[in-house]
């Protein structure tokens, strides 16, 4: 049996140190961890004889048998090569598939940026020095991809697109995520669900969401029909027997609360004398808005609809690539942020309310600098995937119509994977500028955020 | 002097202490919206998905599954049409449309096949019925077209698998690297921490090529364990599970070698269960990547046979077909599963992501 191996133990393990807490609470900690130990150390109980005997979680008695079925070879393991050097033996899965999978590919992508040919065989590449990069680079403008040879146009249009994408699609998501949370952080009813549902699109995958916002977007499909229908009942409304009234009564109002207001501000004492004429004068004033003219200028064109995601002379692919990932995406910034907001202490904002500070002026001078520090992981991790995003537009639009949405990742993807000419070399050193990118932008994220550490 | 009243009128009085202040209002109006925004296009998705093929080619804009009535012809095969026929006089009658002529159309009234009568086209109105079809749900997963069109259970089996494996892989490897780098002290240790953690830089995206070829050359192309090892050690995971497991006290241990446990008992017996909350954190996470992972299968996998769901559904969107319907019942399905935990874990998903994203 293994447990006849015997187990040497170091006097003392070392462990890590960095724990801060008390020693009390260590202590206290300690004791309430101790029932776990019980429930866990004692050897597996046999299976009760009769249905009657105390109830055993099978979950709890697999555990331990699972465990104790492990404990041979490890034991054994332990027995050879002692206690404390079994934390390599702990390390080894891990470390074999990250190196594998992870460092290894890492230098290999270098090396491969310098090969040509389409073989997987790395053998059976040659080596073409720097002729990938050269045709990624060689460009005599880089605004103009047109001007680069095949590869470096894809590239480029991929960059600028993703460029284009990030810079956009980043700081409006920020907003709205953080208005969001702003909002969630109020004092407010059913909070669990607001941010529940707002959250939600992030468990969905990107292909379920590509298909969903698809089908919405369709040239007949839901959006167009709605906005049709829309601007029929607008125009029926505008045209319609209810128009002076209710438009009346509308733009009177406005206009009366405006002319009071201004009457106000510009200091004199407003009597009900002057509320009354301005009210006239308002009234005056709708009757000339509703001049048949005002009318037919209301009136919309009748709607065509727009084929949103295909139509080549309009921005409106790139804006529905951009609302669609913020669609996904938001909820996950929003969850961060709101936890920043929470974790701002509230006797800041009743002590600015002791000294008379207005709530917006709170917001700027307490909320908005406390939540920097949050507000810089969300930047930075929002910009590193927004310039990684490929699964969301690629089943969307395919990077379409033409290459109006075609991203960088894309351009590897397709580079290496897709066509019958597998240029591998293309897609690596493609990956590599990209890396540089990314590396750039981290770095500069690390800087910002020591700096603010420090100050 | 400032009184309580004042304070209430300064933060606008709320939940039951005299009305809702303007502000409130407007937070409801645009938690609403969003809310709206959030669901309607998923909700839209779900009534879409039990309408019939012809609702779906018509587009028929109507929330509700509405399908025209037809009648069978007498002799044939073929099925005609129903209109309600609104004549001169204002009575009504369900007709069957033959066919038209000019502006006006052949039609007969139910149950007089023989008499055609001619009537102008805006005097017929489509009748319609609500008619839910749940077979777009049943023919993909149970009926018998399911081979022909789209391999649901086939994608769903697949999903599965590389969901439930490929956490369980990345909860133990990465657990028991945390647990080395967190409870023991050995050469190196501090060096490898860096490392790993300098890894959560490298976004995958950036090594696809190298990893394709790494993968293609241990002979893992389409096979679900390509898809599935590769990720399986995570730097989020080991960096979330270390910090956790170095809150755990190093005396509880202790007590357990001086009772003669094993290391690899340790671990299993204390710490694993210990370091519940922060592993079903990283399960949690774990199961969102898997099962919503797009990139990577599609480009290891490209026999239909070894297809997770996502890929499945991508390529049967992109083909050119009139299985709509099909399409966005299985688009359904897939939302199913993921809405499905979400509603029951909500709050732990949340604050667990709420955490974890802090770093």
């Amino acid at each position: 049996m293994a447990a006849m191996v015997p187990v040497r133990h170091p006097p003392a393990l070392g462990g890590d140190r960095r724990d801060k807490t008390c020693p009390a609470t260590r202590i206290r900690r300690f004791h309430s961890t101790t029932q776990w130990y019980d429930r866990f150390m004692t050897a597996p109980s046999p299976a009760p004889k009769t249905a009657s005997a105390p109830a055993l979680n099978p979950v709890s008695w697999g555990w331990k048998a699972l465990g104790d079925v492990l404990d041979g070879p490890f034991r054994a393991l332990q027995g050879h090569i002692g206690a404390n050097r079994m934390a390599y033996i702990f390390l080894v899965p891990n470390l074999l598939v990250f190196s594998l999978f992870s460092f290894w590919p890492m230098i290999l992508n270098f090396y491969i940026a310098f090969t040509g040919g389409q073989s997987v065989l790395l053998a059976e590449r040659p080596f073409v020095g720097l002729s990938n990069f050269r045709e990624l680079l060689d460009c005599p403008s880089y605004l103009d991809p047109r001007t680069c040879p095949v590869a470096g146009f894809s590239f480029w249009t991929g960059l600028w697109n993703t460029l284009f994408f990030a810079v956009v699609q980043v700081p409006i998501m920020i907003v709205v995520a953080l208005v969001t949370a702003v909002v969630l952080n109020r004092d407010i009813r059913a909070r669990g669900f607001w941010r529940a549902v707002f959250f939600y699109p992030v468990m969905l995958s990107p292909v379920v969401i590509a298909v969903i916002w698809d089908w919405i977007l369709k040239r007949r499909g839901i959006l167009n029909a709605l906005l049709d229908d829309g601007t029929t009942a607008w125009n029926a409304f505008v045209g319609g027997n209810w128009f002076p009234f209710v438009g009346g009564f509308v733009i009177g109002a406005l206009l009366h609360a405006i002319a009071v207001r201004g009457l106000k501000a510009a200091g004199l004492k407003v009597t009900s004398a002057q509320i009354a004429g301005v009210g006239i004068a308002a009234a005056l004033a709708i009757l000339l808005v509703l001049s048949p003219g005002f009318r037919a200028s209301l009136t919309l064109a009748d709607y065509r609809p727009i084929n949103w995601l295909i139509d080549t002379r309009s921005g409106w692919p790139m804006f529905w690539v951009i609302f669609v990932y913020t669609w996904g995406h938001l909820g996950f910034y929003m969850l961060i942020l709101l936890a920043g907001l929470q974790a701002i202490p509230k006797d800041l904002y009743e002590a600015a309310e002791m000294d008379g500070t207005s709530k917006s002026r709170a917001f700027w001078r307490i909320t908005l600098p406390l939540l920097m520090p949050t507000m810089i992981v969300v930047l930075v991790l929002s910009l590193i995937r927004a310039f990684q995003v490929f699964d969301e537009v690629y089943v969307l639009t395919g990077g379409g119509p033409g290459q109006a949405t075609k991203m960088i990742i894309q351009h590897v993807y397709e580079s290496a994977f897709i066509g019958d000419a597998k240029r591998y070399g293309i897609a690596a050193a493609s990956s590599v500028l990209v890396a540089g990118l990314l590396l750039i932008l981290t770095l500069g994220q690390l800087a910002a955020t020591r700096k603010k550490a420090g100050g | 002097m400032i009184t309580t009243t004042d304070i209430t009128g300064f933060l606008g009085a709320r939940r039951g202490r005299g009305g809702l202040h303007w502000t409130d209002w407007l937070s409801y109006c645009y938690l609403a919206i969003g809310v709206m925004l959030v669901l309607l296009p998923i909700f839209w998705m779900f009534m879409s998905s039990i309408k019939s093929p012809r609702a779906l080619v018509e587009n028929d804009p109507r929330l509700l599954p509405y399908e025209q009535v037809t009648t069978p012809v007498r002799d044939g095969q073929r099925q005609l049409s129903v209109f309600v026929l609104t004549r001169p006089d204002g009575s009504k009658a369900d007709v069957a449309f033959v066919g038209p002529r000019g502006a006006n159309a052949r039609v007969y009234e139910l149950g007089k096949p023989g008499e055609i009568i001619e009537v102008p086209r805006t005097a017929l109105a489509r009748k319609d019925v609500i008619s839910p079809r749940w077979e777009n749900y049943t023919d993909p997963t149970i009926g018998s077209t399911q081979s022909r069109t789209f391999n649901f259970l086939r994608y769903f089996w697949n999903s599965i698998f590389v969901t439930v494996v490929a956490t369980l892989m990345t909860l133990l490897v990465n657990a028991m690297a945390a647990f080395a780098l967190s409870k023991y002290k050995f050469r190196g240790r501090d060096a490898i921490v860096l490392i790993i953690v300098a890894t959560l830089l490298i976004p995958p995206t950036v090594i696809l090529v190298p990893l394709f070829m790494t993968v293609s050359s241990l002979g893992m192309l389409n096979s679900l364990w390509g898809v599935i090892i590769p990720a399986v050690a995570t730097p989020t995971g080991v960096f979330l599970l270390r910090q956790y497991m170095l809150t755990i006290p190093d005396e509880l241990l202790e007590a357990a070698r001086m009772d003669g446990a094993s290391e690899w008992k340790i671990f299993w017996r204390i710490m694993l269960p210990l370091s519940m909350p922060a592993l079903s954190v990283l399960a949690i996470l774990s199961v969102m990547w898997r099962w919503n992972d797009f990139m990577w299968p599609l480009i290891v996998l490209t026999r239909s046979e070894v297809f997770t769901l996502q890929l499945g559904l991508s390529t049967f969107k992109g083909e050119l077909n009139d299985n709509m319907h099909y399409l966005l019942a299985m688009t359904v399905l897939t939302l199913m599963p993921v809405t499905l935990v979400f509603v029951f874990l909500q709050k732990h998903i949340t604050t667990g992501i709420a955490n974890a994203g802090l770093k």
